[in-house]
């Protein structure tokens, strides 16, 4: 077990497509995240960016740019980039700075503006980046997604009507929740009514991409005490690990998997092995977590994360969802916050945005999202190039 | 095959129109299969090997999953005019313990398969412009 970093303070800019530059929405968090812990900017000693990567972008001095604009001071910056785990891998950077003595208070931020139409990689004849091979082939993001969609059909027997399901969920509670770009509530009539884009998802299946910012502010456990905030939120484990080999369920932006062939290798699935480490970290098992914030990229792939968390059986995440079990007032409420479904992804800013949903849940200041008696929220996501992350917060 | 027919990927398969294959390569020491094909280190952690071999992988194997393109993708995707929708399918072989993606051949779609199909390699035009045809990999339901 590792030991515990304290979350002081959570903020957000709201997600939306505002076209500003990423560092106005990350400097908005960033103000919020101090206010809420009641830390003033001048005594920071560490600033840990989550960057994305794209043509021509400066999000990749993310750390610094942040540092800059909220004014020099002399901290320290780290800058992460690991896709969608990006929020993650500078949420351990700060934990390490702080579990190693090096700062007491760090500030978290990450943020994003992202370009209008499909991602799609540089033109000209280049069969040596897979992105490139993929996009030639005609293989697109949602492509992926609805590979893993239409397995859970013909293994589980999940339905058009149970992926909607989980649009329809999140619709219903990300209505409520002001930081949400889509506050709007859908039935499952206008899922079925929208665009089939990759069979068997539809556009209203799928997540958009948004403008947005989410900040973090976290210190040592002795530190919160110290400034009376000993029972504030615990980050208990983060978990970055890369896939094991044989990673065996194809990934973006590859065009195949690993081999197994090999003696002694078995094959592995990486999104299932990304909260075996947080559990271990954490001391917990699934069986002690009350409400998740998982990628759902896809509705589907949010039923492919309930069962990757183990927090039900392989292949038993529709009917739960079916039962109302993953809605809030159910059993074990996921995505309460309206999930990836009501904020469209930000990259480098949603791995955090997840754990200031978590947060504020286990600070009971959700308003109407709220999950009664929430003590344990983990997160999960996973992105391009191997990179993932799961993170528990206990109170 | 005519002269008009081109690869679209060059040296990732075989232009045989009959039989042709993907080539990958294969790890001599530990026996691990790369597709594409490369040959400077074998991603088996437990391996060091320096070694590779080209070699044809297998022309047959059984869907893993499979679904339409019913939207056009963006370039380099080369799209007819108008668009037509098109199946993909992740087809895992057997052999080499691999998933491998490919487009499925023109009239078969999501309707026509299935977890478990068996499905084997076909060469057909990924598109066509004044050269003539560029032909690629294809998964065609086995007969």
């Amino acid at each position: 077990m590792a030991e515990n970093i304290a979350i002081l303070g959570a903020g957000m800019h709201p997600w939306g497509k505002w076209g500003k530059n990423f560092t106005e929405y990350g400097v908005a968090a960033a103000r919020e995240a101090l206010a809420d812990a009641g830390i003033k900017w001048s005594d920071v000693g560490f600033v840990s960016g989550a960057a994305t990567m794209r043509c021509g972008y400066p999000g990749y001095v993310a750390g610094a740019t942040f540092a800059q604009a909220l004014g020099w001071q002399g901290a320290e910056v780290n800058t992460s980039y690991a896709a969608c785990a990006s929020g993650s891998q500078a949420l351990a950077a700060a934990r390490s700075k702080i579990l190693s003595g090096q700062c007491e208070v760090a500030l978290v931020v990450g943020a994003d503006t992202t370009p209008r139409g499909f991602l799609a990689p540089a033109k000209g004849y280049r069969p040596e980046d897979p992105d490139w091979v993929r996009f030639y082939l005609g293989i697109t993001n949602p492509t992926y997604f609805a590979l893993y969609a239409r397995r859970r059909m013909d293994l589980y027997g999940d339905t058009l009507e149970d992926f909607a399901s989980v649009k329809v969920k999140n619709a219903a509670i990300g209505s409520a929740n002001p930081r949400a770009r889509y506050r709007k509530q859908f039935s499952a009539e206008d899922v079925a009514a929208s665009p089939m884009v990759a069979d068997p998802l539809r556009l209203m299946d799928i997540c958009a991409t948004s403008d947005g910012g989410a900040a973090l502010v976290v210190s040592s456990e002795s530190f919160a005490k110290k400034i009376g905030k000993a029972d504030a939120p615990r980050v208990a484990a983060i978990s970055t690990v890369t896939p094991s080999f044989a990673s065996a369920v194809v990934e973006m932006p590859d065009i195949a998997t690993d081999s197994a062939a090999a003696d002694g290798i078995e094959a592995q699935s990486f999104r299932a092995l990304l909260p075996v480490k947080a559990y271990e970290e954490a001391g917990l098992g699934p069986e002690d977590v009350d409400f998740a914030e998982v990628y759902d990229l896809s509705t589907a792939l949010e039923l492919d994360w309930i069962e990757d968390l183990q927090l039900c059986e392989r292949g038993a995440a529709a009917r739960l969802t079916r039962n109302g079990d993953t809605k809030v007032g159910g059993r074990l409420p996921v995505n309460a916050s309206g999930g990836l479904a009501c904020f469209g992804e930000a990259v480098p800013a949603q791995a955090l945005a997840q754990v200031c949903e978590l947060t504020w849940q286990l600070r009971h200041e959700a308003g109407p999202r709220q999950i009664d008696g929430a003590k344990v929220g983990i997160t999960a996501n996973q992105g391009l190039f191997g990179h993932g992350s799961s993170v528990i917060v206990t109170r | 095959m005519t002269q008009a027919q081109q690869a679209a990927i060059e040296g990732w398969y075989t232009m045989d129109q009959d039989q042709p294959a993907l080539l990958g390569s294969r790890c001599e020491s530990c026996g691990t299969y790369s597709f594409p094909a490369q040959y400077s280190f074998c991603r088996n952690p437990d391996c060091e090997s320096t070694a590779f071999s080209e070699t044809p992988l297998s022309r047959k194997g059984k869907v893993w999953s499979y679904t339409n393109a019913s939207y056009q993708p963006p370039e380099p995707y080369v799209a007819a005019e108008p668009f037509v929708p098109f199946a993909i399918a992740a087809v895992a072989l057997e052999h080499e313990q691999m998933t491998v993606l490919g487009q499925v051949v023109s009239g078969v779609g999501v309707d026509d398969l299935q977890v478990g199909m068996e499905m084997e390699l076909v060469l057909e035009p990924l598109y066509s412009d004044e050269e003539g045809d560029k032909l690629i990999w294809k998964w065609r339901p086995a007969a």
